[in-house]
């Protein structure tokens, strides 16, 4: 199967990227290097194109209740301008997917990962009622570009006329225009950083994209790529769909019991959860080589020579100094501050002593 | 000084240079280090070890994979590249420059199997594909 082009792909070689098949689309892996878009991330800023996600509008007088129906988190005390984070199950717990939720002033906006849009979709429908709602997906029409790192704000304020991004708190959003372009300013991001989300008409992302990076140059801007989205949302700790979070894992044990409220109502996946939470079988935890070495998803989680469970996300965290890696283990078997080891390679006696140690592995400075 | 030409590539991606008095230099080719990306740890063996060509001598861990490294000839090694170990990132920056791995003692000749600049280019152009 050949993969889509993003609508900036061409932009994306013109700036040197390297493109790697993900999710169905062509998307820019690096630009420069990993280490220095992460970098930027994390002492300036950084600005990706993200515009293989899904967008999914949910209109109609019964939007709220079927929303309500659908997701874990509590759509009703959502109010406009607000975002949420929040996963979406089966009937037996399974999660279907982990999306961002946005309040409008009509309606919903729902942003859910590039490789589960068709099944989100076909899902999504499933739940539908008789009549009410009406979802429309505008993912192809809809770019997102995400502008991250600590002058995030500084660089954008002067592009964003007349809005005041500064009163924009984080998990909230707004419509607005950078650079003229119509946009939605979210203040939300997958980086564990200060940062804003834009979503933009398809055809107006090249140009805000280049907008951006331009001014932003002597600010020490870097486009970013997957390769660094990828070490930063491990550092945050964030779950990625796929690895982290799949149709055979529930949110309790994945460590996002928080998005998940019992007792808002009914929805699907409920009675599951409330018996996972009665009876948890694994925890999700953080652990941080103590020597060499890089985790890899797969790869065993060991206490005294025996597994007790399974890295789900690993890579090398620039800004801890560290190979890190998140992953589920037998309840009870890995306190925080103990000792395990990780099968590091294909060699089993290859291993890695790694302490195991609360998530996120990286908070911004406040 | 050492000439270019005489630089030589396994199908491993690793290359020797020859040097004056019977030494040569070992790395890893810059089509290596593109296809592993950023480069965070480097496994190298210590001064004085021996090198077998064509045997494991350490490995090179990228953000993306580890990779083993197999040595192009055999000798013993004089001097690993501290700078590359401390800071991996040159091997990205300079793979075939100053982001060498090791200096050696020639054991013998430089294998003749290995291959030249052009054949490796070649050769590293079908692999990429």
């Amino acid at each position: 199967m050949s993969e889509r082009e993003v609508p900036l792909g061409a932009l994306h070689r013109r700036l040197g990227a390297r493109m790697v098949p993900f999710a169905g689309y062509q998307m820019p892996l690096q630009y420069s290097s990993i280490r220095d878009e992460h970098q930027a991330v994390r002492e300036r800023a950084g600005l990706f194109d993200v515009s293989h996600m899904g967008e999914v509008r949910v209109g109609g007088p019964g939007a709220l209740a079927y929303l309500q129906r659908l997701v874990t988190n509590d759509v009703g005390k959502l109010e406009v301008g607000q975002a949420l984070y929040t996963v979406m199950c089966r009937e037996d717990g399974g999660i279907v997917d982990d999306l961002l939720v946005y309040r409008d002033p009509d309606d919903y906006m729902c942003v859910v990962n590039a490789a589960r849009h068709d099944d989100d979709l076909e899902w999504m429908g499933r739940q539908l009622p008789l009549s009410g709602v009406e979802l429309e997906d505008q993912s192809d029409q809809t770019c997102l570009l995400a502008l991250q790192g600590p002058l995030s704000l500084q660089i954008l304020a002067p592009l964003a006329e007349g809005a005041d991004l500064a009163s924009i708190s984080y998990y909230h959003h707004r419509p607005g225009r950078v650079l003229g372009v119509p946009v939605r300013l979210s203040r939300t991001g997958y980086t564990g950083e200060d940062g804003f989300e834009l979503y933009c008409d398809r055809h107006a992302a090249e140009g805000l994209f280049q907008g951006i990076l331009d001014h932003g140059r002597s600010h020490g801007v870097l486009p970013a790529g997957l390769g660094a989205r990828d070490t930063l949302r491990l550092e945050a700790g964030f779950r990625l769909y796929g690895q982290d979070i799949t149709l055979e894992r529930e949110p309790i044990s994945a460590g996002l019991g928080w998005v998940v409220k019992l007792d808002k109502g009914e929805f699907v996946g409920r009675e599951a959860l409330v018996r996972a939470k009665a009876e948890p079988q694994l925890s999700f935890i953080g652990i941080r080589l103590l020597g060499r070495g890089i985790p890899r998803p797969h790869q065993a989680i060991l206490v005294d020579g025996q597994p007790i469970g399974e890295v789900t996300s690993g890579s090398y965290g620039f800004s801890v100094g560290a190979g890190i890696a998140m992953g589920y283990v037998r309840l009870g078997s890995a306190p925080k501050g103990s000792e395990v080891e990780v099968a590091l390679r294909t060699d089993p006696a290859d291993r890695g002593r790694a302490q195991v140690v609360a998530l996120p592995f990286y908070r911004r400075p406040t | 000084m050492s000439d270019p030409s005489l630089v030589r590539f396994t199908k491993t991606h690793e290359w020797v240079r020859p040097e004056e008095g019977g030494e040569a230099v070992i790395g890893i080719s810059d089509h290596a280090q593109a296809q592993l990306g950023d480069v965070i740890f480097l496994e190298l063996p210590s001064t004085g070890a021996h090198l077998t060509a064509g045997q494991r001598f350490g490995a090179v861990e990228s953000v993306k994979a580890a990779s083993d490294l197999y040595s192009p000839v055999s000798g013993e090694v004089l001097e690993v590249n501290q700078a590359a170990v401390s800071a991996p990132e040159v091997v990205n920056q300079d793979a075939q420059g100053a982001g060498w791995l090791l200096r050696v003692r020639l054991e013998g000749e430089i294998p003749a199997g290995l291959l030249d600049p052009q054949a490796y280019d070649a050769f590293a152009e079908s692999d990429s594909h």
